[in-house]
Formats: structure tokens, sequence, C-alpha cells
């Protein structure tokens, strides 16, 4: 398709011209609609919560408050954005950019079906690995540059345990490479085709906990927000940023959140391909639900588990956290390691051939 | 051993947190009970202390005979009375305020009452913008409890057998 519009942009315009603007609108046509999902993620998070705690949740601004996020969005932007006194100011603005950079980078090369993704890489999870790495440099500047002991302090705990839990993440990532043998992430989602068996899910069921948990580390969800614990250090990295400085570190966190459920969803629940694959009646009837409807309805699903485990469980302690990331999750990632290449060197199961 | 095994069981298999999560899950579904105030209201008692009014008997003569008990009871010191001798010889208030920022809504001044006059209504729904307004002068109170006598009375009649 984007081949087409640039064919047709450059039958009147430069062909460097046509390039850049195809790119351009291919960008928007990813980040408009995660935007977009974040705004009504946040809704959906405080309507989830509200609920669980027995209270409805936003419901003044629009017909079941649903407006809410708008409205949010206004008072954000309309803000003023305050600089402390004797802060770098060219850090304190540079970080939140630093922050929803890769935040939207990675999108580049998420496969939201078959023939839709931006850029189809060969290593496409080292991309990913690599630029949602850089999003601890967003956390450190703004830490840094407020100069202000708590943001400074939860700068430090986040770079910590952002570091610590991505060695876990990379190590359930090693194992999924293992079964499906490429990094590219339309080829692992081909190579989970054949229904719910076949699906990583099952011979990585560790490594699935391990990933959607060292994924709430990552974008500092709770059990693991222990960067922003409003009990110890008011906000952490972010207590001195206002307005639509702040509602930039929001858009991030929240667009991270869902590319760790896209991330899962892909390695572990088979992507855009359907749960029904091979069973007789349902096949066909689910025929119609187009490869992105799948994909959707999982990270749905993922997202809604996020707000569930947000309403569910309280913070962890600090060197709880690390324990667990040092002494737990990195133990059971490298055991499984070796299980899985026991399993490939027998030919286990269904999933390696 | 059985009961170290039985320990990393339950650890990793994660049992208490999805305990935890089937609560949370459970009350998703529960009935939600937010009033959505200006449209919904809670019911309120009889007995609810809200703004104060003055009442009068039925044939139109006020109820305040300016026995001050409600001055010497208040402990926010709000009510300020003076009092007069009225030309038919019957004692009568002259001036009778309620400082609106001072009143903490004890309803002790209600309790002192000997014939009723002072009374909390259910009304909580007013503010005041600015100083002046909040003194509730004699003339606001009879005729606020002019306006809400019905409540007033039958909320005195639903208590009457406590009191």
């Amino acid at each position: 398709m984007f081949d087409a519009i640039q064919a047709f942009l450059s039958s009147f315009l430069y062909d460097w011209l046509a390039i850049v603007i195809t790119l351009v609108i291919q960008a928007v046509m990813v980040i408009l609609p995660i935007m977009l999902t974040v705004a009504w993620l946040t809704y959906a998070e405080r309507k989830v919560i509200g609920y669980m705690q027995v209270r409805m949740g936003p419901n003044r601004v629009g017909p079941g408050g649903w407006l809410q996020p708008i409205a949010d969005a206004l008072k954000l932007m309309t803000k003023e954005v305050i600089f402390p006194q004797q802060s770098n100011k060219f850090l304190f603005i540079i970080a939140p950019v630093l922050a929803i950079a890769p935040a939207v980078a990675v999108w580049a090369v998420i496969p939201f079906s078959p023939e839709v993704v931006v850029s189809d890489i060969n290593a496409g999870i080292l991309y990913v690995l690599a630029v949602s790495s850089i999003l601890v440099y967003g956390t450190i500047i703004a830490g840094w540059a407020s100069n202000s002991k708590y943001a400074f302090l939860g700068a430090l705990r986040g770079s910590a345990q952002k570091i610590s839990y991505e060695i876990a993440m990379g190590f359930a990532l090693v194992t999924v490479l293992m079964i499906a043998g490429s990094m590219n992430l339309q080829e692992i989602v081909e190579g989970q085709q054949g229904g719910i068996l076949n699906w990583y899910l099952l011979p990585l069921l560790p490594m699935f906990v391990v990933y959607l948990l060292s994924g709430l580390a990552e974008t500092n969800r709770t059990p693991f927000d222990i960067i922003e614990g409003e009990a110890e250090i008011v906000a952490g990295f972010h207590v001195e940023y206002s307005g639509m400085t702040f509602g930039v570190f929001m858009l991030a966190e929240y667009a991270m959140m869902i590319l760790i459920s896209f991330m899962t969803a892909i390695m572990f629940l088979g992507g855009w391909l359907s749960p029904f694959e091979g069973v007789p009646v349902l096949e066909t009837l689910f025929a119609w639900v187009p490869a992105f409807g799948w994909l959707a309805f999982k990270v749905s699903f993922l997202l809604f588990v996020f707000l569930w485990l947000r309403a569910t469980f309280p913070r962890y302690r600090y060197d709880q956290l690390m324990r667990l990331g040092w002494k737990v999750l990195i133990p059971v990632t490298i055991v499984w390691v070796f299980v899985v290449g026991a399993m490939q060197y027998f030919q286990f199961g269904p999933w390696f051939n | 051993m059985v009961k170290f095994i039985k320990h990393q069981v339950k650890t990793f298999g994660l049992l208490e947190l999805f305990k935890g999560l089937a609560l949370t899950g459970k009350y998703l579904f529960k009935k939600k009970i937010t009033v959505r105030y200006p449209e919904e209201k809670t019911p309120l008692s009889p007995r609810f202390r809200g703004h104060h009014a003055l009442r009068r008997y039925e044939n139109g003569e006020e109820r305040c005979i300016a026995c001050k008990l409600c001055e010497a009871v208040c402990p926010a010191n709000a009510i300020t009375i003076e009092s007069e001798e009225r030309d038919d010889g019957s004692r009568r208030t002259t001036q009778y305020d309620i400082d609106m920022f001072k009143c903490i809504y004890c309803g002790f001044c209600e309790e002192a009452c000997p014939v009723d006059a002072i009374v909390e209504t259910r009304v909580f729904e007013y503010e005041f913008h600015e100083r002046g307004p909040h003194i509730m002068t004699k003339d606001k109170l009879l005729a606020f409890g002019d306006k809400h006598e019905e409540q007033i009375a039958a909320d005195r009649a639903a208590d009457a057998k406590y009191r």
C-alpha cells in the first residue's frame, strides 16, 4: 500500500520528497492510534481499578465518563511548565523527549497483521530490546536535571531496577529465539501456526510469567513501581515535572505498557493468529475476524491483566524487588534455557521440528 | 524435605497471587456503592443537623422567648441574642444572630431549647462566598423556618418518642 503511495507521489514530486512523505504518513499512522490508545488506556485503568474497589471511577465528563482523557489532556496542555531553580534547563526539557522517543520508535518493527508492519527487519527482537533500553536515559536525566533529592533517588532506583530486569527479560527472549530460530517478529508469529497447542505459551510457560513480570518492572507498573513510591519519594523521578512535560512521561509509560503487551502477545500467544486454528467448527465460525482483531483481543486482555495486577498487589519493597530480579527470575530463566535446549535436542512436542 | 517442596510449589505456582487476583476479579462484578451525588442522594436521618431555622407556633407567634439557653450552651459562641420587653409585656428577642462560620453543628442549641424554637434542618446545600451573609439574622432564620416548616415538623414528630 505504501509502495503505491510512494509511486503516486514520485510521479509529480522529487523522489526523495516522496520517500520522506511516505515515511511521515507511515509514522503518523502508527503513532496516532497508539497515542489514542494510551489516552483511553488511562481511562480504562481508572475504571477497572474503580470497579475492583466497588466504586465507579470517572463518570462526569461525557456519558460514562469516556471523554475524561480529553479533559485530562487539555488540562495538562494548558498548565504551566515549572522549571525548578538551578535545574539544568536543557536536560530538564530533553528528558521527557528521551523517554517518549524510544517508546514510539519501537513500534517500527511490531507486526500488526501479516502485511502491516512499518519495517520488516530481521533483527526485530534485538531492535526492540535495544531501543526500549534507551528509555532508562529519560529516567536518569529527568532525575538528575530536576536538582531534587526525591527525583534523584527515584531515578537511581528506577535505573537499577530497569537494568536488573532487562537481564531476565533478555534471557526470556533467548528461549523464544531458540524455539523460533529467528529474530524476525513475523517469522516468530508464523512459527506458532496451528492452534493454541502450537503457541510458545506452553513450552515457555515460566518464561511467559517471567516476561510479564519483568515487563511490569520495565514499565514501572505496580507492584514494581518503587520508582515513584508516593510514600517515600513523593513521585520519584518526575516530582518536579508539571504540565505537558509530565504528560509526556505518562505517555511514554503507557506506550511502553502497550508495547510489552504486544511483544507478549506476539512471542507467546501467537500474535495475529487465530486461537481456533485446527478446531473444526470454531475455525470457520470465526473466520471473519481479521488478523489484527485477534492481536488486538490478546493485547487488550494482557493490558487488562496489567490493570488487574495494579488493583490487586501492594508495592514491593526495594530489596525484595532486587532479590526477585537477581535471585529468582534470572536463575529460573537460565534453567529454562537449558530445558529448552534439551527439548530441542529430543525434538519434543510440536514446537521443535 | 516435604515441607521444602511444598513451599517451592506454592511459591513458583504463584498460588497466593492467583488467590488475590481472584478476589479482585470477583469484586469487579460486584454492585457499585458510588452515589452520583447531585443526581442521587443518600437518605438523611430526621436528626440530621444542617442549616438552622427559627420556628413559629401555628398561630404565627414566634416560639423563641429569649431565654438565652442556646447562647449559653453554644460551645463555639456562635449565637448572639439581645432581648426586650414587647408591647404586650412578653419577652422577645430583638436580635438573634448565628455566625455560620463559627457554628460547629453540634445541635446543642436545639437540645437546650425549651420551646423547640431553634432547630437544625435537613438542608445542607448552602454556601457563603463572602463575609456578611454568613451571619444568619433573626429575620433570615424565621423566613427559613417558615419555608421548611412542613419538613421540620415531620422530623420532630418522627423523633418525638426518643426525646
